[in-house]
């Protein structure tokens, strides 16, 4: 499949990632070769779709006890924080309410 | 200064007898980095707090004996698996300031036995990549022939145990980034059983692929090293209460009467004839010592990498999404709004392969693609998984190459990404159906480059893989790179 | 609204759950405190980190799904859902997409006079996102983890509901349920439930569905009914002139009562959803959920009958008992008073009980609904209704009289036995005293008495007054009727 610039730069966006506008050519050229190669899955002859299971179905899964454990120190929390602001992590005014 | 040791058991044996102290042990790998690795650059990190460490073991070894064969032993660990005390980047410059706030498992088992660790070692960003070329922290050069690439991502950790700067490390693997980097440096490189090793603490690339395996210069240390780090911690549902002992169990013994496939989808065209050669004298080996080959198909196995690269790229631009520079990690100097911290924080933090790997899975998960893409994938990794399963009703272990060619040089494959993916032609299938694999050395090529062969078996099998390594590694000889690099103090080799 | 549009509307509720810790680590889940105190790096999302499963949180959605009547699926799956946001820590929230814990099951809400089945469509299993804050902040917004990883399920119902009644009432015995089973704590003011609307009109007698709108941001069961009835309005308008609804979400302004657009649907994000490598899928024992099932509490549909039964009451009054959990709380807590004041008085409670149950729903519902859950404290507890319901019983006070009393009582924040102790009021029925009454009056008053015998019946009213006001208005009517005819008649 031959990906145009406005897809990378859609796929970019969902992304989160910014790209020059030659980092969008050459992009769109590499994946499109990437995908042209990966696509000849495309040509096997594959059962339907459905739920992907390997394993037995038959053990029911160990869950985790409902025991609380100290959390860290909230300045160990904060340690890595490129920006904080008191006990908060900082970041750029948020103006979109919601997601 | 030689080695007074170079096995766990040799090691042990020194360290019970007095023959060297903890410290001596310590510091000659401390020396011999400093002394070698400049060359090399198998370490990002030497832990300032190794000495220290190796003292405290000695005084508590003049009063109690130690209690593990690890006691005291020094590892090296792959940059993506976290130590408290030393940061862990995973060679991005997204994490290049990151400091853990607690241990892997695996380091939590080691240092509960005793072991030291002297490092964190070199690898590609994220571990995406098969050279260690995509490391935004510097070059990893292969002892063999400093011109060309370890192999990766886990290629520090395959260094450092192949030119002696540890002996023993910790990789991870997620489409042969053990096995391969270990082919190309003449090391064992082993990854084992998906669901065997807790994965907490390693920074994932895919979580459904990778899993963290041992380097070493032989059959038996890997298997200690596997059965150390193996079994549930209560951090990571993806793993199986297995008992780690099966494995000793099951590496007893010889390969008389043991059947080993070969596929022939493995064998064709593409691979190095050097390559092909030596690992002719291998199967020579075992046929000699009472294995019998058998010819199996597996078909499914060519699509492999077609596969890989999107669920392996899919679980990665997951898994990098909580980088944004808010929490931890790398923040734009240019993050004036929201938008800005985190297109330019990801922008500017992540190197190319990096990106190009986000943007490939990014695309294979987004709307009216996933059908054709993720969800194809999935389908097709299932009828891998199920040829593996049909053929291990036939044999006991397959046996296969580890790389199609001997270990490339520098900026070889870095323009031509398609020719780097398929450098693991042979690894990614392990991987995809989550069993055991290891790549032991072979003779090497005429020209003295390394050559790895590679078995992989069904699950849990990893003591019957090192049982037969071991019998080639008898035959093949541990063999040391041509390093030497002169020092202030005088020439170290 | 236009009367020839039918409202189209699905509810999509995301309940907090009551367990000690967070859905993947074991973080406490608790509101209130410090920001960022209720961290590990397992809920801010640290590069290593992996989830592990509470089992406390898929026992409470067992729970919910039994009570409910939904299927408990066997096995469901974990499913990462992707957006960018600051307080969602891991760029994904774990959530369940193709595979929920439950899908179907339904509750009956009231409809107008009668009621109506509202189907749920699934009910799953996901993390909560932290907080970010903007207000009082220059040029930033902060972010508190302490919420990140905490349990939610997120109900979701059919497109059934039409009005903005049956949504409310369906979100009221939602949460009722949720309370009962002990699944949440259903608290809107801490955000531990929190509604999001679905909204579309189509033309009356119509199968299809109309564009849809999502409004958010409605924490009170008022403003959900305020938002759907603008939201409808709005609709209507804009389809009465031709034009088209938008796919959009929009958020409710309580300051205004209106809706306004948060985010166009057709710009919108591309979840990228697919299963949670981290997580193995969910297999559930069965004797797990049987067990589950023998441990249910009363459920409050169980109740309403129950009550129904007890009380003699309509199920629609028990209902509105049941579903406001404060007023039959104060039911009950008034019945055990009665029994205190039946034993003192030497009558059996079964006497009370339907008179206390009948105040509680006209006099008392009334007044709640005007003033709110502050009428059933202090000088009129519980045990103070008791009382002047006990006084009725025991004919001491006319119902006329309590109900009199009640509304000083709600006026002046007085108690019951101040008002009645003040006022006097206490009935008089001891037939001694009446008869002192009676006599006096029969003596005072000949010449009335006289005619009255000679067949003038219209004055027995005025000599009725004149005993009544001999009492100070404190004697039994009914008994000075009756004594009085006697001794008219002597
Ligand atoms: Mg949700
Ligand atoms: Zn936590």
């Amino acid at each position: 499949m031959k990906l145009t610039k406005e897809q990378v730069l859609h796929v970019a966006r969902l992304a989160s990632l910014s790209l020059t506008p030659e980092e969008e050519a050459h992009f769109a050229g590499e994946l499109s070769g990437i995908l042209d190669y990966v696509e000849t899955l495309n040509r096997l002859e594959l059962p339907p779709p459905g739920l992907h299971v390997s394993e037995d179905m038959s053990e029911p899964t160990p869950l985790a006890a409902d025991m609380p454990r100290p959390s860290i120190p909230t300045e160990e929390a904060l340690s890595n924080a490129p920006d904080h602001s008191g006990s908060f992590f900082r970041v750029p005014r948020i103006l979109e309410e919601g997601r | 200064m030689s080695a007074p040791f170079t096995t766990l058991e040799s090691f042990r044996k020194g360290r019970d007898e007095r023959a060297f102290s903890i410290e001596d042990a310590v510091r000659y790998y401390l020396d011999r980095i400093e002394g070698i690795d400049r060359a090399l650059g198998a370490y990002l990190t030497v832990n300032p707090n190794a000495l220290n460490r190796a003292r405290q073991l000695d005084n508590r070894l003049a009063r109690n004996p130690a209690n593990s064969p690890f006691y005291g032993y020094p590892v090296a660990i792959k940059d993506n698996m976290n130590v408290l005390g030393l940061p862990t980047t995973c060679a991005s410059r997204m994490l290049a300031n990151f400091r853990p706030i607690e241990n892997a498992t695996v380091v939590e088992r080691l240092l509960k036995a005793g072991a030291v660790i002297l490092g964190k070692t070199n690898m590609d960003e994220f571990a995406m990549g098969s050279s260690t070329e995509n490391s935004s922290m510097g070059v990893t050069r292969n002892p063999w022939d400093t011109g060309r690439v370890p192999g990766g991502s886990s290629g520090g950790s395959a260094v450092s145990v192949a030119a002696g700067l540890a002996p023993l490390s910790l990789g991870s693997d997620t489409g042969g980034s053990i096995r391969q980097p270990a082919a190309f440096c003449g090391v064992l490189g082993l990854k084992p059983t998906y669901g065997r090793v807790s994965r907490y603490g390693l920074v994932a690339f895919s979580s459904s692929l990778d899993q963290i395996g041992p380097f070493s210069r032989c059959a038996e240390d890997a298997l200690e090293l596997t059965v150390l780090v193996s079994g549930p911690d209560g951090r990571d549902m993806t793993v199986r209460d297995r008992d780690p002992q099966e494995m000793v169990r099951e590496f007893e013994g010889s390969v008389r009467g043991m059947t080993i496939g070969i596929p022939e989808e493995f064998f064709g065209d593409g691979l190095d004839p050097e390559v092909a050669a030596s690992l002719e004298r291998a199967r020579e080996v075992w046929s000699a010592e009472g294995a019998v080959f058998r010819p199996i198909r597996l078909p499914s196995a060519s699509f492999g990498v077609n596969v890989y690269y999107l669920i392996a790229t899919s679980e990665a631009a997951s898994n990098l999404s909580r980088y944004d520079g808010i929490r931890y990690g790398y923040r734009s100097l240019s993050s004036g709004n929201l938008k800005d911290l985190y297109q330019n924080s990801r922008r500017e933090g992540f190197g190319p392969e990096v990106k190009r790997r986000i943007l490939l899975g990014t695309f294979a998960l987004s709307a009216g693609y996933q059908d054709q893409y993720y969800r194809k994938a999935q389908q097709v990794q299932s009828l891998i998984r199920e040829e593996f399963d049909r053929a291990f009703h036939e044999v006991d272990l397959v046996f296969a190459p580890t790389t199609p060619t001997p270990p490339f040089r520098f900026g070889e494959k870095l323009d031509d990404p398609l020719a780097m993916y398929l450098s693991d032609i042979y690894t990614i299938s392990a991987n995809l159906a989550g069993l055991p694999a290891l790549s032991t050395p072979s003779w090497p090529t005429p020209s003295g480059l390394p050559v790895g062969a590679q078995l992989i078996g069904p699950a849990w099998s990893e003591g019957r893989l090192l049982r037969a390594a071991r019998v080639l590694e008898e035959a093949v000889g541990f063999r040391t790179p041509p390093v030497s690099v002169q020092t202030a103090g005088g020439k170290v080799s | 609204m236009s009367a020839e549009y039918e409202m189209v509307v699905g509810l999509e509720v995301h309940s907090q759950l009551l367990t000690r810790t967070k859905l993947f680590c074991r973080c406490e889940n608790r509101f209130g405190a410090p920001p960022n105190a209720l961290t590990c790096p397992v809920c801010l999302g640290h590069p290593g980190v992996l989830p592990l499963l509470n089992e406390e949180a898929v026992r409470l959605g067992i729970r919910l799904g039994l009570a409910m009547g939904c299927s408990i699926h066997q096995r469901s799956v974990f499913d990462r859902k992707h957006y960018f946001y600051p307080d969602l820590p891991k760029g994904y929230q774990i959530s369940q997409f193709t595979y929920p814990l439950l899908t179907g099951g339904g509750l009956t809400v009231r409809s107008g006079e009668g009621t109506r089945e509202i189907r749920i469509h699934r009910i799953h299993l996901e993390e909560d996102a932290g907080k970010n804050m903007h207000a009082g902040i220059r040029d930033a917004s902060h972010v508190d983890l302490n919420r990140s990883g905490v349990p939610l399920l997120e109900i979701v119902s059919e497109p059934d509901i039409r009005t903005p009644e049956e949504a409310v009432d369906y979100l009221k015995k939602l949460r009722q349920i949720l309370r009962a089973t002990g699944v949440s704590d259903g608290n809107m003011e801490e955000g531990s439930f929190r509604c999001d609307a679905n909204v579309s009109l189509r033309p009356g007698g119509s199968s299809v569905f109309g564009t849809k709108v999502e409004i958010k941001n409605m924490n009170s069961f008022r403003f959900v009914h305020k938002a759907l009835l603008f939201e409808c309005e709005r609709q209507a308008q804009l389809l009465d002139r031709g034009e088209r609804v938008v796919s959009e979400t929009r958020l409710f302004d309580s300051s205004t009562g209106r809706t306004l657009p948060m985010r166009s649907k057709e710009e919108a994000l591309d979840y990228r959803y697919f299963p949670e490598p981290d997580l193995p899928p969910v297999v559930l024992d069965p004797k797990w959920i049987e067990e589950e099932r023998s441990r249910l509490p009363e459920l409050p549909h169980e109740r309403v009958a129950r009550l129904s039964g007890e009380f003699g009451i309509r199920e629609e009054d028990a209902e509105v008992l049941v579903l406001e959990e404060d007023l039959s709380r104060y039911l009950e807590e008034a019945r055990e008073a009665l029994h205190e004041y039946a034993g003192k008085g030497g009558w059996p409670v079964e006497q009370g009980t339907p008179r206390l149950v009948n105040f509680l729903l006209s006099e008392v519902l009334r007044e709640w609904n005007r003033k709110g859950p502050a009428i059933l404290t202090g000088s009129l507890a519980a045990r103070e209704i008791s009382y002047l319901v006990a006084l009725v019983v025991e004919e001491r006070l006319s119902l006329n009289q309590a109900k009199d009393v009640y509304a000083v009582c709600i006026e002046s924040l007085r108690t019951p036995r101040e008002v009645v102790a003040e006022k006097n009021l206490s009935q008089e029925s001891g037939e001694d005293a009446l008869g002192r009454w009676i006599d006096d009056v029969v003596r005072e008053n000949p010449g009335e008495v006289q005619s009255y015998r000679e067949g003038k019946e219209r004055l027995f009213g005025f000599l009725v007054g004149q005993v009544m006001k001999k009492s100070g208005g404190k004697a039994n009517p009914q008994k000075v009727n009756r004594l009085l005819k006697e001794a008219l008649s002597r």
